[in-house]
Formats: structure tokens, C-alpha cells, sequence
């Protein structure tokens, strides 16, 4: 089980206030993502619900009861840190093996569980390695095979695949999301990322200044992002915000609309612009094209390759359905 | 890595330490300036009463006190001068492309290892002594009468001793310093022309610059409480009792304690007085 | 600088190093020459450099005659006990400092480090009277303790810097894996500290070894150690030049080796960690 609950809940660096009063439910089973620039108190909030950080207000309820003034220790959850934070005088068998031996558990029973989770993650016969003759990959590993073992009511991820390179990143990406249909534990996910978060999550928790700016499913906030934070954060590349007179024509301070939401045409549309780089990746080619009267360059997204030249005049269609219309304090206009 | 709990532990575990250390300073300080108010004479019936100023009086106005002054800082600084020059031109040397480099660097800093009663009582004896001492040898070899060392020339000659125990603190220390200069900076430097004496006064000297700082104010500390070379050399005689032996002399050897303790505040005044500057430094270090 | 070196340049730097190196050593290896040497030999003229009839005599008469073994244990006691006690007491004190820093971290490192620095003569009545009052003059428990509170903030120091360069992420996983404080100091820190801890009391044990003044003036015959021993050579016995070469042998060879292996932490150790 693993409900987690927090009421009102805050912390204060000092006289600064990193987390306000916030509220959130992260239901049993769920994988649930934060997601942010960096510096808006991700990690704080993680660390406050590991119990690693103590809160300066409000309250922690892990499946009922409060766990607000409980240690780390005691709280039934497991952590995989972005540097892995594995014990570097112990052998891979000695890093899992810790927190069941920490638990008093007998050794038959430690045996059985790291060779379960030794052969979930691959690591069996790397068992009596240091992590110092691990790759990035393996070590990200031990850490999840460390977390796992002990069977926790959830586990709590700060931005574990930072320090992976791209090729990798995707690879664990994948692995977390099986490991999570298989254990069906809830999961907490940090990242600065929002292609791991829309690509991992069940719900987005989207954070600015300690903040929950929206909370939905990423489908959800693709497609209704509630105020123009999270429009511009959500989505790759990014939504297109137009203000001035486009706006005005559909009655609002902002227009919203996404890259892959815009056809192209050699003749008409609504837009008439110059095309600056585009970026060709093959599957997709992207364009920055500088539009009569609106101010920055329109990202627009074309699938497959597309024969246009720097410096070519195009016409510009935004989907009339795919429009995000928002008012004057950024907010999301149904 | 801050909750309440981890915070009150760590109160906790640093309060035997901090008590510990609070006890050792406070308890013989409160004590020392006490019997440095009264006139306290074990042998001649104890405390005999307060005493006002009249020891602090006393021990600066004793005829022994501004030589011991005198002697301390010469002491004091021919030692430094020594060591931090030679030690700088030590550091240098070692830092050049050589065989055997680690060996040099185990021949260098072997004296600093020796214990003080031993290095005193090795050069007192079988290199100073007028007779058989090894510096009689070869000044009879050159046809010059041998030196009384530790008498005739008794300062010099502690000087010799402490500096040779010295000089592999301050040679480690740089050559440390040394070592963690940027090798590009120097390399730049050529290309705009400095010859090796510029480079040397503008770009390694100031580069040492806190380091031998650093050198000057540790090796202070600890020469301003020399006493087993003096113990076991020339007892202080000769010109070489210097401010902490004439404060040992007053306590342990006339048992005046309430002079000896006025003596042993003017010391801890003294030694505070270059703590302070030391302790800027390690200070502004910890900030980053 | 990768720029090829004239072999000529390295030879002469090498020349030069080596002899400013044996000037230096040379006091030491004199020394241990002339406990080779028989007595005649020691003083002949002109000296005897290795051309001299070795014998072991001198070491057999120094044992015999001023029982060194115990001069030697109370030596190994003395500073292996406050190294040990010192740990102990700093252990706990440097990881409250260096992993739950508060405002006042600095201030009581910089403190400590003041304590070191009180001149031990403006002190040295009131412990005198301290030891007599408590039966500790001339015992090693005394010295122990003395010798703990003079080196306390020099442990504190070098574990505190070592102690730094250990992620916080790692002490807080074995948190979140169910250690308690107790376990995370004994099954994480220490083991991942050994070579910050061990060079600390290896400088620790040299420094206690090599003190003279609180030896000195604290012990007379029970607890006294080699300083002592040495220094009880001072008067008419130095005379005996291979004999005082023998004893003076003994006394620093121990610590000699060990002072070899401890070079690189010993600028860390002795400058507070303001220079490495
Ligand atoms: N121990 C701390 N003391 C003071 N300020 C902190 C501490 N930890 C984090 N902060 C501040 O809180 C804010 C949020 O930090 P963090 O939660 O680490 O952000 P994120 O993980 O989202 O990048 C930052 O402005 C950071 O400077
Ligand atoms: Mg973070």
C-alpha cells in the first residue's frame, strides 16, 4: 500500500518560503511525476515526503496515518538519488543486501530477494563488483535494486537519470516504466524533464516556485494546459504564444498554439512568413518561420522531410481547434 | 540533511568534545589568572594573599624580562626567516624533473619526525661539542680552533637546531603550494616574455603568498612554546632563556606561582595576538 | 609543462636535490652510524664514516641499563591511548559538524582551533596542581588525557575536512534504508573514512609521540617516555656518544617509518586543511 497525503503542507529555508501551503494525493499504484525548471523546489518536496527534511507546517499521511514527525527510517519508503549514492565500500551484493540487513531480516531470506532483483535488473553477475566498476547504466541499477528489495509502500525518484547519457536515458526510462507495471507500487518521480514526465507518468504534477501550477494526467495537460507555465512547458518543441492583433481576433490576451498543430501551404493561410533554419531530423522537420505582425519567430513541426529553403515565403494554418486561448493573468480561457 | 532529529543528535555528539575542550581552557585559565593576582609561594607557606597588580609589575620589571623578550624574537624570527627562505627555494628545487624525487622528499622531511629532546641532544653533543662534536672535526681540519657552540655562540645554535626541525614543515607546505600552481599560467607568462626571475616575483611568489603566510603563523605558535631544546641544551643559560623558559623557571624551579602565572598571561596574550591572524585565514577558507 | 627536459637539466637538478637531501638527513644518519660504533670509535679523530668495526654492543648496554622496553611502552600507551580517545570524542564531533553544519559550525572549528594555540606555560602550574590533586602526576592515564586534549582539536580538524568530501546523498540513503544513526556513523562513514581516519591518527600518534613538553614536566619515572628517556641523556651520559646514538635511534626509527607514510596527510593535518 502506499497512499500518500499531504495537507498544507510547507517548508522555510530560513525566512525563505520554498514550498507554500500545498495540497496533493498520490493515490496507491499511481506513478506520479514532478515536474519543473530547476530551482523550484522539486527535490525539496521529495526530501520533505522522505522525511529528510522535516516539514515547517502542515501535515504527511502515509496510508492513513500521519507520518509527519516520523524519521526516514521508519517510513516504509525507498529513494534512488540522482548520483545513485551508493555505498562505495560495498560490493553490489552488499549495497542491496543494506537495507534488508538494516531491517534485522535472516540471511536465507536476504538471499532470496537479491537474487530476485539481481535478475530483474540485470545484475546478477555483477554481484561482487564495487560500484566503482560500474558503468553509469549498472549503478543506476544497484540504486533501483537497493530500493526494491525492500518491498517499500513507494519509492521516490530525484531526477535518477540525469547523469546518463541520451542513448541510456531512454533505455532506464523504459525499465522504470516496466518495473512500475510490474510492482505496481506507487512512485514518485522528479525531473526537470517533461519528456520523462510525459513519457513515464500517470499524473504530472507541474511545480514553479514550490507552486503546483497543474496537476492531470499528461494527456490532459497536453491538451488543456491551465495557464500559459505550463502550456509553454509542456510539449516539444514548445507552444507557439502569440500575443497583439492574432490574439485579438480570437478574443483574448494569448493565443496558444503548438508546432505540430500548424499546417504549411506555398499559397494561402492565415499567416504570411519567411522561413529562417529548420531543423531536419528526418522523421519531422522543424521550422522558425518570422510572421507579418507577430513578433517571435512560430515554431511549426512538419512530418517528413519538406522541401523549403532558408529565406522562402510561406503561408501558415493554425488548427482552428487546436488553439489555446488564454486571458490577461495567463490563465487558460475554456 | 536537516531535521530537528539529526539536529539535536548532532548537538549532542558534538558536547563531549566541546565540554571536553571547554574544561581544558577554562578550568587551568581561571586558574592562572587567579594565582596571577595573589602572591602564591608553595614553599615559603602557600597563598599569602592577594597581590594585585604587583606580579605583572614584577615580571616585566625583572631584569631577566626584556632580554627574555629579546631572545624570544630572535628566536622567533631568524627561525622563520630560515626556514620559509630555504624552505621556499627548497620547494622549487623539488618541484624540477629529478630521479629520485620521492627518496629526496623522505631525506627532506625526516627531521620534522625526530623528537625534540633527540634532535637537541644529537647536535648539542656529537656536532656541537667543542671537543668531539663533528664541527670541532673540521674546524680543527681547516686549522680554526674549535666553537664552544652552546655557549659562546648558544643562540645561533638553537637557531641551527629548531630551523633544521623546521625547515621540512615549511618545504612540505610549499612544495604543496608549489604543486598546485597552473602550469599554463607559468607557460603564458614565458610567451609574454618573463624571464625566470620575473616569473619567480610574479607569478610563483604571489602564488605562495598565503601558503607561506600560513607557514609564518603555525611555525610561530609552535616556536613561541619551544622548551625541550632549550631543556636539555643549555638549561637557558647563555642568553637563551626565552620568554616561555623564564615562565617555567619562575613556576616549576623557584616556585613563585603567582610571578610565573602573571608571566604565563603575558604568553597567552602574546600567542592570541598571532591566533588571531591565523585564524582569519582558516576561516575565510572554510567559507568556500 | 609537456616539454621534454634536457637530460643535462635533470641531471643537474637531481645532483643538486640529493645533496641538499643528505645535508638535511644527514644528522639522522649520523646518528644512526655511531650506534654502530664502539665508544673509542665515536669520538675518534679524524671520524670514522662507515670504515669502523660494527657492533650491536651499544643497543645491549642502552636496554640493560635504563630498561627501555618501558620507557618505550609508556611511549606506545601514552600516544596510542589518546589517539584512540581522541577518535572517539572527534568521530561523532566531526560528523555533527560536517554533516548537520549550523551558523555556528564555523565559529566553534575556529574555537577549537583557538584552544590549540593557548601557550602550554601560561597553564602549566594550574595542571601541575591539577595532577597532584587528582594522583595523576607521573601516571600514564594523566598523560593520556593531556595528550587527547592538546591533539582534540587537530583530530577534529582533519576528519572534519575529510569528512566533507563524503556526499551527503550517501549518509541520507543509508537513512532512507533503515539505519539508524548509530548504524549510518558505523557501516557507512567510518568504512568510507578509513583513509581520512587512519592518516589522522598516524599524524595524531606522531605528534603525541614526539610532545616534550607536558612529558617532561608531568612524568618522572613511572609514566615517563622516550622524550623523557632521551632527555635524562642531557648531562654526563651524552658523552657516551654511541650510546646516546643507540637510545636516539630507537626513539625516532619507530616513528620515522611511520612519519614517512603519513607526509602527503601531514600538510592537511598541520595547516587545518588550508593548504592541500
Ligand atoms: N538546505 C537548503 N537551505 C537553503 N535553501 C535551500 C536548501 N535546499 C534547497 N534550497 C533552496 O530551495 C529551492 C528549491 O530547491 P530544490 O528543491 O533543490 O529545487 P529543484 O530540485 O526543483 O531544482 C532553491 O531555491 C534552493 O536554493
Ligand atoms: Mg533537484
Amino acid at each position: 500500500m502506499g497512499r500518500i497525503t499531504l495537507d498544507k503542507i510547507t517548508k522555510k529555508f530560513g525566512d525563505v518560503e520554498v514550498i507554500p501551503p500545498l495540497d496533493l494525493t498520490i493515490e496507491d499504484g499511481e506513478f506520479v511525476v514532478f515536474v519543473g525548471p530547476s530551482g523550484c523546489g522539486k527535490s525539496t518536496l521529495l526530501r520533505l515526503i522522505a522525511g529528510l527534511e522535516d516539514v515547517s507546517g502542515g501535515e504527511i499521511r502515509i496510508d492513513g496515518s500521519d507520518a509527519t514527525m516520523v524519521p526516514p527510517a521508519k517510513r516504509g519508503l525507498a529513494m534512488v538519488f540522482q548520483s545513485y549514492a551508493l555505498y562505495p565500500h560495498m560490493s553490489v551484493r552488499k549495497n542491496i543486501a543494506f537495507p534488508l540487513r538494516m531491517a534485522g531480516m535472516s540471511p536465507a531470506e536476504q538471499d532470496r530477494r537479491i537474487t530476485a532483483a539481481a535478475d530483474v535488473l540485470n545484475l546478477t553477475d555483477y554481484l561482487d563488483r564495487r560500484p566503482g566498476q560500474l558503468s553509469g547504466g549498472q549503478r543506476q541499477r544497484v540504486a533501483i535494486g537497493r530500493a526494491i528489495v525492500r518491498e517499500p509502500a513507494a519509492f521516490l525518484f530525484d531526477e535518477p537519470l540525469s547523469n546518463l547519457d541520451a542513448a541510456l536515458r531512454v533505455g532506464m526510462r523504459l525499465e522504470i516504466s516496466e518495473l512500475h507495471k510490474r510492482l505496481q507500487t506507487t512512485m514518485i518521480y522528479v525531473t526537470h524533464d517533461q519528456v520523462e514526465a510525459m513519457t513515464m507518468a500517470d499524473k504530472i504534477v507541474v511545480l514553479r516556485a514550490g507552486l503546483i501550477e497543474q496537476v492531470g494526467s499528461p494527456l490532459e495537460l497536453y491538451r488543456a494546459p491551465r495557464n500559459l507555465f505550463v502550456a509553454g512547458f509542456i510539449g516539444s518543441p514548445k507552444m507557439n504564444l502569440i500575443d497583439g492583433a492574432a490574439a485579438d481576433k480570437h478574443d483574448c490576451k494569448t493565443i496558444g498554439i503548438r508546432p505540430e498543430h500548424i499546417s504549411v501551404s506555398p499559397e494561402s493561410g492565415d499567416w504570411k512568413g519567411t522561413v529562417g533554419v529548420s531543423e531536419h531530423l528526418g522523421s519531422d522537420t522543424f521550422f522558425h518561420v518570422t510572421c507579418e505582425g507577430i513578433a517571435a519567430p512560430l515554431t511549426v513541426r512538419v512530418g517528413g522531410e519538406v522541401d523549403v529553403k532558408y529565406g522562402d515565403t510561406i503561408w501558415l494554418r493554425p488548427g482552428p481547434e487546436q488553439i489555446h486561448r488564454f486571458d490577461q493573468n495567463g490563465l487558460r480561457i475554456a | 540533511m536537516a531535521t530537528k532529529a539529526s539536529r539535536s543528535a548532532a548537538r549532542l555528539m558534538m558536547a563531549p568534545a566541546v565540554i571536553l575542550l571547554l574544561g581544558w581552557m577554562l578550568v587551568p585559565l581561571t586558574m592562572t589568572i587567579w594565582f596571577s593576582f595573589r602572591s602564591y609561594l608553595p614553599l615559603r607557606g602557600g597563598d599569602l594573599g592577594a597581590a594585585g597588580f604587583d606580579n605583572y609589575v614584577r615580571f616585566i620589571s625583572s631584569s631577566a624580562f626584556w632580554p627574555s623578550i629579546q631572545t624570544t624574537l630572535i628566536l622567533v624570527g631568524s627561525v622563520l626567516v630560515i626556514t620559509v627562505v630555504f624552505g621556499t627555494l627548497l620547494a622549487l628545487l623539488l618541484d624540477q624533473p629529478m630521479w629520485g624525487q620521492g627518496v629526496v622528499r623522505i631525506l627532506v622531511i625526516a627531521p620534522f619526525f625526530v623528537m625534540p629532546t633527540v634532535s637537541a641532544l644529537v647536535w648539542k653533543n656529537m656536532f656541537m661539542d667543542p671537543t668531539n662534536g663533528l664541527f670541532a672535526h673540521l674546524w680543527r681540519f681547516f686549522g680554526a680552533e674549535p666553537v664552544s657552540w652552546l655557549s659562546d655562540a648558544s643562540l645561533p645554535s638553537i637557531v641551527m637546531i629548531v630551523s633544521w626541525q623546521w625547515l621540512p614543515f615549511a618545504t612540505l607546505i610549499l612544495l604543496t603550494a608549489v604543486q598546485s600552481l597552473d602550469g599554463e599560467q607559468l607557460e603564458a607568462a614565458e610567451m609574454d616574455g618573463a624571464t625566470k626571475l620575473k616569473r619567480f616575483f610574479f607569478i610563483i611568489l604571489p602564488h605562495l603568498s598565503r601558503a607561506i603566510t600560513i607557514v609564518i603563523l603555525i611555525q610561530t605558535i609552535f616556536l613561541l612554546s619551544i622548551f625541550a631544546e632549550i631543556f636539555v641544551t643549555t638549561g637557558g643559560a647563555f642568553g637563551t632563556r626565552t620568554l616561555t623558559y623564564l615562565i617555567f623557571q619562575r613556576v616549576l624551579e623557584s616556585q613563585n606561582i603567582g610571578l610565573g602565572s602573571a608571566g604565563g598571561v603575558y604568553a597567552i596574550i602574546l600567542a592570541n595576538i598571532v591566533a588571531i591572524f591565523l585564524m582569519r585565514i582558516v576561516g575565510k577558507n572554510l567559507d568556500n | 609543462m609537456a616539454r621534454d627536459v634536457t637530460s643535462r637539466r635533470k641531471l643537474i637538478n637531481t645532483a643538486a636535490a640529493w645533496a641538499v637531501g643528505l645535508v638535511i638527513f644527514f644528522p639522522i644518519l649520523w646518528t644512526f652510524l655511531t650506534s654502530f660504533k664502539s665508544e673509542a670509535q665515536a669520538i675518534a679523530a679524524p671520524p670514522l664514516f662507515l670504515n669502523f668495526d660494527w657492533t650491536l654492543e651499544n643497543y645491549g648496554v642502552v636496554m640493560e641499563r635504563s630498561n627501555y622496553a618501558r620507557f618505550l611502552w609508556n611511549s606506545i600507551l601514552i600516544a596510542g591511548g589518546s589517539t584512540i580517545l581522541g577518535l572517539l570524542v572527534a568521530v561523532p564531533a566531526a560528523w555533527s559538524m560536517a554533516f548537520v553544519p549550523s551558523r555556528r559550525t564555523k565559529d566553534i572549528l575556529l574555537w577549537m582551533l583557538s584552544t590549540k594555540m593557548l601557550p602550554a606555560v601560561g597553564v602549566l602550574y594550574p595542571i601541575y596542581l591539577l595532577f597532584i590533586q587528582l594522583g595523576l602526576l607521573d601516571s600514564r592515564a594523566g598523560l593520556i588525557i593531556v595528550m587527547m586534549l592538546i591533539n582534540l582539536p587537530i583530530i577534529v580538524w582533519m576528519l572534519y575536512t575529510y569528512f566533507r568530501e563524503i556526499p551527503v546523498d550517501i549518509l541520507e540513503a543509508a537513512r532512507m534504508d533503515g539505519a539508524s544513526l548509530k548504524s549510518e556513523i558505523l557501516y557507512v562513514l567510518t568504512p568510507m573514512a578509513i583513509p581520512g581516519i587512519a592518516s589522522t591518527m598516524l599524524l595524531n600518534f606522531i605528534l603525541a609521540w614526539n610532545e616534550a613538553f607536558w612529558t617532561l614536566n608531568l612524568t618522572s619515572v613511572d609514566a615517563a617516555p622516550l622524550t623523557a628517556f632521551i632527555a635524562s641523556y642531557s648531562s654526563p651520559e651524552g658523552l657516551f656518544f654511541a650510546k646516546l646514538s643507540a637510545a636516539s635511534t630507537m626513539a625516532i626509527a619507530p616513528i620515522l617509518i611511520l612519519g614517512w607514510f603519513s607526509q602527503k596527510q601531514l600538510v592537511r593535518g598541520l595547516t587545518f586543511g588550508a593548504v592541500k
